[in-house]
């Protein structure tokens, strides 16, 4: 308020003229020269390039690699710029972007399942421009093409696994307390009991509180006072959730590397969302086929004869190699409470994989493990899957996909003795073998299912095309203004236009250095800043034609129309920001990208029309006085 | 640059303009609640495959196709004859009595990309189909945005009055919240009343119109008050004529400036942004209207006056100012 009071009191004494202090100027100087180098990456266009990694850490890339791709790319007639070794990978730099991806699949063909080939764009920026760290901006999905999904983590499924732990846990306390009941039931949501009298339900009830008390909560029934049936209580179900999405995404990362995919994303949205995007990929159906393998691991008990009782499930094992086997329902434990797996060497040199658990799964491994010594134990791999199928809904036949399980033994070994966190499985062929369990415990245990619940695919050449929309609709923009500027407020104008200019590469270096990504309502919201940072000068310029109006000295005319337009443009730009702001929280990908775009896009408009417009009239005229062709 | 006269009378038509908007803005309310919007894949869910073919295609023989196997598809062509957008509607909602997890399950699937490569080989088996762009929402996904759109505008509306009412005087959060909703009505009664698609860029478009007219209402805002101080004997009328006429330059400087880059836009820019352009073209000019017919005129209806700025404490004493 003080500040409007000053601006607004006419009675203000008149300043001498203020000369642009040194300090802003060299600043200044530096920004600009700064922002053009950073901007200079985005004009040396990527090439089209396959990306070759090793399937497994153990892998060799060398040059010996190198000179088999020379071979295969020479036989087949395909020209190439360059294969460069780096960073235990091979990059192949085509000279035709159109055949990239029959490249790509000519390679992963000849070098077998050993290696990995990605698509990838490999930037081609001079090497001094790098060494100063600049690089062209990540282009998003609409711009590049790829694909996009998003998984919902299936927490439902997740409370169903710990109910049933919890259903044979309170079984076996029921048991071991001789409190009898009538009847047990696990409705996967809850668990039912029902007892002969009012006490044994509320000894039973005593019992479960004292075993269970922070995970399991009552629903009291008025009427029926035999029954107890309990839920997950809100505490438990928000540990699970957190974990199961966690866990989820760890192990998808997992699996996304393994893809070979150059620069994927994978990211949690809210509460129980994951967000994959891997650019340049164009298959689907691979890319659901690694990351729709949603699966879990149980330890059960096996039988070493195929006789089993009631409570038993026979499995076949996993490629056929052995037969099916026989295995207790109960499961010991799961997937979830493995916390590493290590793939090693016992003291005689035989590969053999090395578990940790945690401690809910120690305790419940001990359990079990101290009266079954000599007894086999299984790793049951399960693995949720979807199928196509033709369902029939009300009279019509659809085409549908419909989940179901799949389950098979990835191993049985014999317990050696009681086991509790930290046990080994031993026994394995070989190396390949206990890395391959080693890292289906790590990265396959998947806590809870996962769906697609979104999908996006862009075409490369759609990117292409985008991309030059959004060039063009802005050198068009600009093109515009220029125009205007020049023709309304004359060699001001002109001056106005040059910051502008620098204006969007400023905002092109910020957005490189904040790694932020452009998508296509990126594009639009650096052209929208063209036209609306135009408005700062605009107002500044019209005040000072009404200070000159008024009489005032053309100096005098500057400074104050540089100073009483300040606020107003302050406000007007601030909600700007707001809204900005509003537009990245709400927003999913692309509108995130607007929003950025502009909110940056503004800040740095205030500091071009304001501080850089100024230098430029100052520069340019000094203390001379404003001709006719000025504003 | 021109010589304008000191003041155009702008307010003189103030009344008129003012009922105009009032039954636009009806009209657009009425536009809405029956017609309602055209709403895009965010909104609803389900599927949309834009593909090129290698010769011209017969959309019939496809539809065809896709009848033949019961699945409901909306085909079109886009641009010229190779080139077809189709679009699947979004899962079935779970049928009422399903006990069975598994048809739960079933029924929340929907059209996947990998299935429409399958349908398209399948219905034209000579004619291959180059995938440019695949779209799949899930429902679910299209009924949240939907929500959280609504409440970001309602947040943004409301910030924006706060602002106001914090930088300016009551009476000015007044005028500038009914121009903004007169603004967004408008601009969303338009898509409406012309069945434009809507879709997540076109509300992100809406809610930047909100930001641009508050900015012009702002600059105005500004000048009336600057002005009230200035020239203490004008009446209210008067004060709010000159400080729109002293602004004017500014005001259509901008918006012509804005409108040219939304012309690039929308002539170069493509399919993909041509709804997110129309819709703050709509709003820009409707929100230049409303800053000077909807804000400043409710300035004159709640009677602004010089008194809700400044306290007169006392006619021999040199002038005191105190703002409100």
């Amino acid at each position: 308020m003080i500040l409007e009071q000053t601006l607004l009191s006419k009675n203000r004494p008149s300043s001498p003229p203020v000369m642009f202090p040194l300090w802003k100027t060299l600043l200044m100087v530096v920004i600009l020269v700064w922002s053009v180098l950073y901007t200079l990456p985005n004009l040396y266009p990527e090439d089209a390039a396959v990306q070759i990694t090793g399937s497994s850490a153990a892998e060799d890339i060398s040059d010996s690699l190198r000179s088999r791709v020379q071979n295969i790319l020479k036989e087949a007639g395909v020209t190439f710029k360059q294969i460069e070794l780096k960073d235990g990978s091979l990059l192949v730099r085509l000279a035709d972007v159109e055949n990239q991806l029959a490249v790509k699949d000519l390679l992963q063909a000849k070098l077998g399942a050993r290696y990995v080939t990605a698509l990838n764009l490999a930037p081609t920026t001079p090497d001094w421009l790098v060494a100063l760290g600049a690089k062209p901006l990540k282009l998003g999905l609409d711009l590049r093409g790829g694909v996009h999904f998003v998984l919902e983590v299936d927490v439902e499924e997740a409370f169903t696994q710990h109910i049933r732990v919890y259903f044979d846990q309170a079984r076996e306390t029921l048991r071991e307390a001789k409190i009898r009941y009538a009847q047990m039931k696990n409705n996967e949501q809850s668990i039912t009991m029902v007892f002969r009298t009012e006490q044994d339900q509320k000894a039973a009830y005593a019992l479960m509180l004292k075993s269970f008390g922070r995970d399991l909560v009552r629903q009291l029934d008025e009427q029926d006072l035999v029954t107890l049936t309990l839920v997950l209580s809100e505490e438990k179900k928000r540990e699970i959730r957190e974990f199961a999405v966690s866990q989820n995404l760890a192990a998808i990362r997992n699996r996304v590397n393994e893809m070979g995919v150059a620069e994927p994303l994978v990211q949690r949205q809210g509460q129980e969302r994951i967000v994959i995007e891997l650019p340049g990929v164009q298959d689907t159906a691979i890319a659901k086929r690694v990351i729709g393998r949603t699966a879990s691991l149980e330890f059960r008990l096996a039988h070493r004869n195929q006789v089993g009782g009631s409570n038993t499930e026979v499995l076949p094992f996993k490629g056929d190699r052995q037969s099916p086997v026989t295995l207790e329902e109960k499961v010991i434990v799961t997937g979830e409470q493995v916390v590493n797996a290590q793939a090693t060497f016992d003291e005689h040199s035989v590969p053999q994989v090395n578990i940790t658990l945690n401690s809910e799964g120690g305790r419940r491994m001990l359990k079990t493990t101290k009266d079954h010594v000599g007894d086999p134990m299984a790793v049951v791999f399960v693995e949720h899957k979807q199928r196509l199928v033709e369902k029939k809904v009300g009279d019509r036949l659809e085409v549908a996909r419909e989940p179901y399980t799949e389950k098979y033994v990835i191993n049985v070994a014999t317990i050696q003795d009681s086991l509790s966190s930290q046990f080994r499985i031993t026994g394995l062929d070989s190396i390949q073998e206990s890395s391959e369990l080693a890292l289906l415990l790590r990265s396959g245990a998947l806590a809870a299912p996962m769906y697609i619940i979104e999908e996006q695919t862009v075409g490369p050449t759609l990117g292409k095309e985008n991309i030059k929309k959004g060039v063009n609709a802005t050198l068009l923009g600009y093109g515009l203004v220029i125009l205007a500027m020049a023709l309304v407020y004359r060699i001001f104008g002109v001056l106005a236009n040059i910051a502008l200019a620098f204006n969007v590469t400023i905002l092109i270096a910020t957005m490189s250095m904040l790694g932020a990504t452009l998508t296509l309502p990126g594009i639009a919201g650096i052209v929208l800043t063209v036209g609306m940072s135009v408005d700062g000068n605009v107002l500044i310029f019209a005040r000072i034609r009404e200070e000159i109006r008024k009489g005032l000295s053309s100096r005098l005319a500057i400074t104050t129309g540089f100073d009483r337009a300040f606020l107003t443009i302050w406000d007007a730009n601030l909600t700007g920001l707001i809204v900005g702001a509003l537009l990245f929280a709400i927003g999913t990908g692309p509108v995130k990208g607007f929003a950025v775009t502009t909110s940056i896009g503004i800040v740095i408009s205030m500091f071009t029309s304001i501080t850089c417009t100024r230098a430029f009239i100052e520069f340019f005229y000094g203390k001379r006085p404003l001709s006719r062709w000025a504003l | 640059m021109f010589l304008l006269p000191e003041k155009i009378r702008f307010m003189k038509i103030g009344r008129y303009a003012f009922i105009l908007s009032i039954l636009l803005t009806v009209g657009s309310l009425l536009s809405i609640a029956f017609k309602g919007f055209n709403l895009g894949l965010d909104f609803t869910g389900g599927t949309v495959v834009e593909v090129v073919f290698d010769r011209a295609i017969d959309l019939d023989h496809l539809r065809e196709s896709f009848s033949e196997q019961s699945i409901d598809a909306q085909v079109q062509l886009m641009g010229n004859a190779n080139a077809v957008m189709m679009r699947f509607p979004p899962a079935q909602a779970t049928p009422q009595n399903s006990e069975n997890a598994a048809d739960k399950k079933a029924a929340s699937m929907q059209m996947g990309g990998e299935q429409v490569v399958a349908l398209l080989t399948r219905a034209s088996p000579e004619n291959k189909a180059t995938i440019k762009k695949i779209d799949v929402v899930g429902p679910q996904v299209g009924d949240e945005l939907r929500d959280k759109s609504g409440i970001a505008m309602i947040i943004a509306l409301a910030c924006m009055c706060l602002y106001v009412a914090f930088r300016f005087q009551y009476k000015f959060s007044l005028g500038a919240l009914a121009a903004l909703i007169h603004d967004t009505i408008l601009t969303l009664g338009f898509f409406s009343f012309f069945q434009l698609p809507f879709d997540l860029n076109v509300l992100a478009a809406v809610l930047g119109v909100i930001g641009y007219s508050l900015n012009d209402t702002i600059v105005i805002f500004d000048r009336v008050r600057e002005n009230f101080a200035l020239l203490r004997e004008e009446t209210t009328e008067n004060i709010i004529d000159i400080s729109i006429t002293q602004t004017l330059g500014r005001t259509l400087m901008t918006s012509i400036c804005t409108l040219l880059v939304l012309l690039a836009m929308l002539i170069l820019g493509g399919d993909a942004l041509f709804g997110f352009s129309l819709a703050l073209t709509i709003g820009i000019v409707v929100g230049t209207y409303s800053s000077y017919y909807i804000a400043s005129y409710i300035l004159i209806l709640t009677r602004l006056s010089k008194d809700d700025f400044f306290k007169v404490v006392d006619d021999s004493e040199p002038f005191e100012e105190h703002f409100e």
